[in-house]
């Protein structure tokens, strides 16, 4: 038994979304995911279905001002309630290592789900009528025929900044547990009660940037002239 | 929230239906009507019509119908399977009710309760497909389950009293049709000024980031600088719905009128059966108006990461 997740570095991240773009490229081929279709890419109006989406914020008045970049995907929430209300049975939270994951066979496509989620995880794939969301890679994790280091899901692997981790929260010694311990990691919208997995480590307060100093205008060429004559005199 | 018409028509035509199911249910247990007066079957037959025409269109918004029939299989935790369930299994009961009430079956008082007793429940059910999501706070209130009951009620009450009325027979008392009616409004009232100011959650709580006192923390209020995607995108869809303060005013002073006005209006007009199926009529499109402003002005959470400050 195992409640796998990640940790998030909102200190870290740089904003790339490489992350949302290395779980597109894996995903839009998966067979656990069912695919991350497009639509109109490369039109006027481009959307499609992410499993994770970086968004940007700004937190304070310049100068004491920071951009926060925000990755967000499912948190595999303990009180999963897109599961609880699903009706057909196509959600279901993994009892062996807690993964939320969606049997697309058996969805009906009503967004009941996405409906339940305050954290934007699930999105509709139109092509087939069916609920998108992250796997957390259940596809390359637990694939033994990988080399260790790579059974991680792609978007930690991806991540150019390490502000990606993945690991077990039950095991104390993890990775993620002492990050979690040292940094203060905790859940996004905790009042919610849904219980996310996920944590995010807070972003540490950055060093206030002076504003510019300000650079005493240069006199005329008169001035200047006269306040060399004054200088060349009292030599 | 996104108003589905699929799922507004669902909400007020199966609740209409059902409300309508149990007056008849209850005028049959007092002995006032039976299975040899033409209103009842009339009655009978527009509550089918209305159920069965809210539970297909209901069917209109899944994006991959072939597995509705799965719907039915998580009763014990979805709101929305229960519905599903108790739905379809109202068609049997009343069949054999009807089937009881034509041959004089003393059995037929136990299946008039039991239907009642379904009919109610559905209703509640599709109120708490609502009133449960913890992400739309202005849902999670009994407000919804109270009034979704009584839209159901007022609304099969004044179909039923036109139903009767065009039979050449005595209506329910206006007290008793009005109740539901008044109760309704009272409750969308109440539901207004609880949900006026309240503030549920921020963007700062959303993305974790205190507004002040937060020593060696980023602190300070937060503001949306780009959301990560140049267009709209499934959540914006679904749940970025953004209704104009002036527009969400005249609908529901609309509402008010249709839903409160013009059941009011005829029961100091006391109209013939035109005017009553008139006032059935209006009340029924006021609640579809009702039910619109239930999904447009709903706010989901996943709105703050969106920008938006608080829900």
């Amino acid at each position: 038994m195992s409640r796998l997740g990640l940790v998030i570095d909102v200190d870290a991240c740089v904003g790339c979304h490489a992350c949302a773009t290395a779980c597109k490229e894996w995903n839009g081929a998966s067979l656990m995911a069912g695919g991350a279709p497009d639509y109109d890419a490369h039109g006027a109006e481009p959307t499609g279905v992410w499993f994770n989406r970086v968004r940007h914020y700004e937190a304070g008045e310049y100068p004491a001002s920071r951009t926060l970049n925000v990755p967000m995907s499912c948190m595999h929430c303990e009180t999963a309630d897109c599961v609880t209300v699903c009706p057909t049975g196509a959600s279901y939270k993994r009892a062996e290592d807690g993964i939320v994951l969606i049997d697309a066979e058996k969805c009906m496509g009503c967004n009941y789900c996405a409906w339940a989620c305050p954290y934007g995880a699930r999105e509709l794939d139109t092509d087939s009528g069916t609920m998108r969301k992250c796997t957390l890679c259940v596809d390359r994790i637990h694939d033994t025929a990988l080399p260790e280091p790579e059974r991680q899901p792609a978007c930690v692997l991806a991540c150019p900044a390490h502000a990606r981790h993945f690991g077990d929260f039950d095991d104390p010694s993890s990775r993620v547990s002492t990050l979690v311990r040292e940094r203060e990691g905790a859940p996004l919208l905790e009042k919610l009660g849904y219980r996310p997995t996920n944590r995010y480590l807070p972003p540490r307060a950055a060093a206030e940037v002076p504003p510019p100093a300000t650079v005493p205008p240069r006199g005329t060429l008169q001035s200047r002239l006269a306040s060399l004559v004054d200088r060349l005199i009292r030599l | 929230m996104k108003p589905a018409l699929s799922v507004v028509f669902f909400t007020v035509a199966s609740g209409a239906g059902l409300g309508l199911a149990v007056w008849v249910l209850a005028w049959q247990l007092a002995g006032r009507v039976d299975g040899s007066v033409r209103a009842f079957w009339v009655a009978v037959a527009v509550a089918a019509l209305l159920l069965t025409a809210g539970l297909l269109s209901s069917t209109g918004h899944l994006a991959n119908p072939r597995n509705a029939w799965r719907a039915f299989s998580r009763f014990r935790s979805s709101w929305l399977s229960r519905e599903g369930v108790l739905a379809v299994a109202f068609y049997p009961l009343a069949a054999a009710h009807l089937v009881f009430s034509v041959g004089g079956d003393p059995r037929a008082r136990a299946t008039a309760v039991a239907a009642i007793a379904l009919a109610l429940a559905i209703v509640v059910c599709t109120a708490m497909i609502y009133a449960c999501l913890r992400t739309v706070p202005r849902w999670r209130t009994w407000h919804t389950v109270v009034g979704y009951l009584l839209f159901a009620l007022a609304s099969g009450g004044l179909l039923w009293a036109a139903i009767l009325v065009s039979d050449g027979r005595a209506a329910p008392s206006w007290t008793l049709l009005l109740a539901p009616v008044v109760g309704a409004a009272l409750v969308k009232l109440a539901w207004d000024a609880k949900f006026s100011d309240r503030v549920h959650a921020t963007l700062n709580e959303a993305i974790g980031v205190p507004v002040s006192a937060a020593p060696g923390r980023v602190q300070g209020r937060v503001r949306l600088l780009d959301p990560g995607h140049a267009t709209r995108t499934f959540l914006t869809n679904e749940f970025g719905f953004e209704l104009a303060r002036e527009r969400a005013a005249s609908l529901r002073l609309a509402m008010y009128a249709l839903t409160v006005g013009a059941p009011v209006l005829a029961a100091i007009a006391a109209p013939g059966a035109a005017g009553r199926w008139a006032a059935a009529l209006a009340l029924l499109a006021g609640v579809l108006v009702e039910r619109w402003l239930f999904f447009a002005r709903a706010e989901h959470v996943v709105r703050l990461y969106h920008g938006q400050t608080r829900v």
